[in-house]
């Protein structure tokens, strides 16, 4: 079985450049390899998901619509699911995408510290807004699964353990 | 071992004996250390002798729940012709718990002939291992071990030519908590939202795909090789309090500790040794005020109940808390204890599917009045509005997550009551601004 590609229309959203498709070439096939590894297409929901944000850095409505249309499932579901998880990207974000726990076992080890530094010295200012020079974006996030790490910091996929105040100037000079 | 420090001569290191070894990582590393002998004996032993041997050892579930593993994959249809589903929980996101980012990232060939070995047990042809999106590195180890794994014939169409197929397909998870509850989590392979679902019908009889599924924790799976290598009676042998737990179990010890990390200790260990000898005691100059056992969900321990208790399910049943994932979180002298749990019910709220009103609500709610304590505007009745909140999110919801909101709240007010006193009073500085 194959997925079948259909013309998209872009759907109205905040994002006015035409819709160049993510799932063409090299990445529909890779979709549909995986197609053999689960019985229906929806599941290929999450792993198209990721696709396209490693393709585009974010999920835009024409994107959604795009999925939709290539797993057989509504606009209107995509963005349910998209919605539902906190690592999809509904709108563009900084080069480098900076996510810092501070749930209570970083907490109680100054998380809150490595927060406020990376705010600081990404020029971000606020938790989720993206500095001027589009570099960086900074989120708080919910446990990071390494507690025993205060504070582990996520940049893009690089997973960084014992961030402290101190490391945060070296530690973002590595991203450009 | 404890990990990242040296193993400590009152550890027993079974999973962990590898952590730190980046050798053991490769498919011929692995097989050096003795590695994939479990599955091989599984395969010649067939699935029904297996689940007899798991259920002798007495392994119970490593995720939170504690259920007996060899009697939940009994559980499974036999020769009902429809395909079944192993999924492994690799979504490791309760609060405190880390040990099974060391497995995937130091054992990644032990945890996939973990996998294999259930899903032989179970009649199931296919694995999905449903890691959490963060971790990015365990993926990358564990992608490259898969693959590794197919191209020696430890995975695939006749595996290790005893004409069982075994696949493994790693699912990668986007930022959700709930995701770790095994309903929730079957939606979420399915391209849903993860929503918990209703139980009835339970996995093993309409799971993943609507077909018989086990859902089992990384550590279980990552624990059953071992137990065909040494045998049941090993295993259960590895108990020092209660026979109802046996066998080694990660805790992943963080917090207020000199040496945070995850040590593997025989089932009915004191805590006073973990706290004190392996992890070296509290920060210089402090002393232990409470500890939260089993990951953030289960209720917090003083430090008289936690110096006395014993390390197994029911040592931490007797005083009042939960092994959980034992994931323990270690607070001294200097904690705000109020703060402390205004911040677990926030990532409650936070995390909730909102798909219940009682914990859409009352987790939101729960949160909102912690934090008009934390700024100096609590008054006595919210003890009891808290206390009531807590009743209704408490065993009314389709999944816990509402109930390990209000477990860390009620247990907050039994035994630090006077801290919110304080906050109420004024003889507490706000550490909130107002809301």
């Amino acid at each position: 079985m194959s997925l079948k590609t259909e013309q998209v229309s872009a759907h109205a959203g905040h994002d006015d450049a035409p819709h160049e498709p993510v799932f063409s070439g090299e990445r529909l096939a890779r979709l549909e390899r995986m197609y053999a590894e689960y019985p229906t297409k929806q599941a290929l929901l999450l792993p198209a998901l990721w696709m396209i944000q490693e393709a585009r850095g974010w999920i835009s409505e024409a994107a959604i619509g795009e999925v939709a249309a290539v797993l057989g499932l509504t606009p209107a579901y995509v963005k349910g699911v998209v919605t539902f998880y906190t690592m999809y990207h509904t709108h563009p974000v900084g080069r480098h995408f900076i996510q810092v726990c501070t749930t209570s076992p970083c907490g109680l080890c100054g998380a809150e510290d490595t927060m406020r530094a990376l705010l600081q010295h990404t020029g971000c200012g606020e938790l989720g807004a993206t500095s001027p020079d589009g570099r960086f974006t900074v989120i708080e996030v919910e446990c990071l699964g390494a507690c025993g790490f205060a504070t582990p910091v996520l940049i893009d996929d690089d997973f960084i353990e014992s961030v402290t105040p101190e490391t945060v100037p070296a530690l973002l000079e590595g991203y450009r | 071992m404890g990990y990242p420090h040296p193993s400590h001569p009152k550890e027993t290191p079974v999973l962990s004996k590898y952590f730190g070894d980046a050798e053991a990582r490769t498919f011929d590393g692995w097989v050096k250390r003795g590695g994939y002998e479990g599955l091989r004996k599984a395969l010649a032993m067939g699935p029904e002798a297996v689940i007899e041997e798991i259920k002798a050892s007495g392994l119970r579930g490593r995720g939170g729940a504690g259920f007996p593993t060899g009697m939940k994959w009994s559980f499974m249809p036999k020769g009902d012709g429809k395909p079944h589903y192993l999924v492994c929980n690799a979504d490791e996101s309760e609060p405190g718990t880390f040990k099974d980012r060391e497995i995937m990232r130091w054992t990644p060939h032990g945890l996939i002939e973990g996998c294999a070995v259930g899903a032989m047990a179970i009649g199931a042809e296919r694995c999905y291992i449903y890691i959490r999106g963060e971790f990015t590195e365990p993926w990358r180890i564990m992608s490259k071990a898969v693959e590794e794994a197919y191209a020696n014939g430890a995975l695939g169409a006749n595996v290790f030519g005893s004409g069982r197929r075994i696949d493994i397909t790693l699912h990668r998870g986007a930022g959700a908590y709930i995701c770790g509850e095994e309903t929730a989590m079957m939606n979420s392979i399915e391209g849903r939202r993860g929503n918990p679902r209703i139980k009835p019908p339970f996995p093993a009889q309409a799971g993943l795909f609507a077909m018989p599924t086990t859902i089992n924790n990384v550590e279980t799976l990552a624990a059953t090789p071992h137990i065909l290598v040494h045998g049941a009676a090993w295993y259960k042998g590895l108990c020092l309090s209660n026979p109802k737990s046996t066998g080694t179990k990660l805790v992943s010890v963080c917090g207020h500790v000199l040496r945070p990390g995850n040590y593997e200790i025989t089932m009915g260990t004191p805590m006073r040794e973990l706290l004190y000898d392996m992890c070296g005691g509290m920060r210089p100059g402090r002393t232990l005020k409470a500890v939260i056992p089993g990951g953030s969900s289960v209720p917090i321990m003083t430090a008289e109940e936690a110096e006395s208790a014993l390390m197994d399910y029911e040592g931490l049943v007797e005083k009042g808390s939960m092994l959980g994932s034992a994931g323990m979180i270690v607070m001294d002298d200097t904690t705000d204890m109020v703060y402390q749990i205004w911040r677990l019910a926030k990532f409650y709220a936070h995390e909730s599917c909102a798909q219940c009103t009682q914990c859409r609500e009352g987790t939101a709610w729960t949160t909102r009045v912690m934090e008009r304590i934390l700024a100096g505007k609590g008054k006595e009745a919210d003890f009891q509005l808290l206390l009531d909140l807590a009743d209704n999110m408490t065993g009314k919801t389709i999944c816990v997550l509402s109930d390990s909101c209000a477990a860390p709240v009620v247990s907050g007010i039994q035994k630090f009551r006077g801290e919110f006193e304080a906050y109420m009073s004024g003889a507490r500085q706000p550490s909130l601004a107002g809301v």
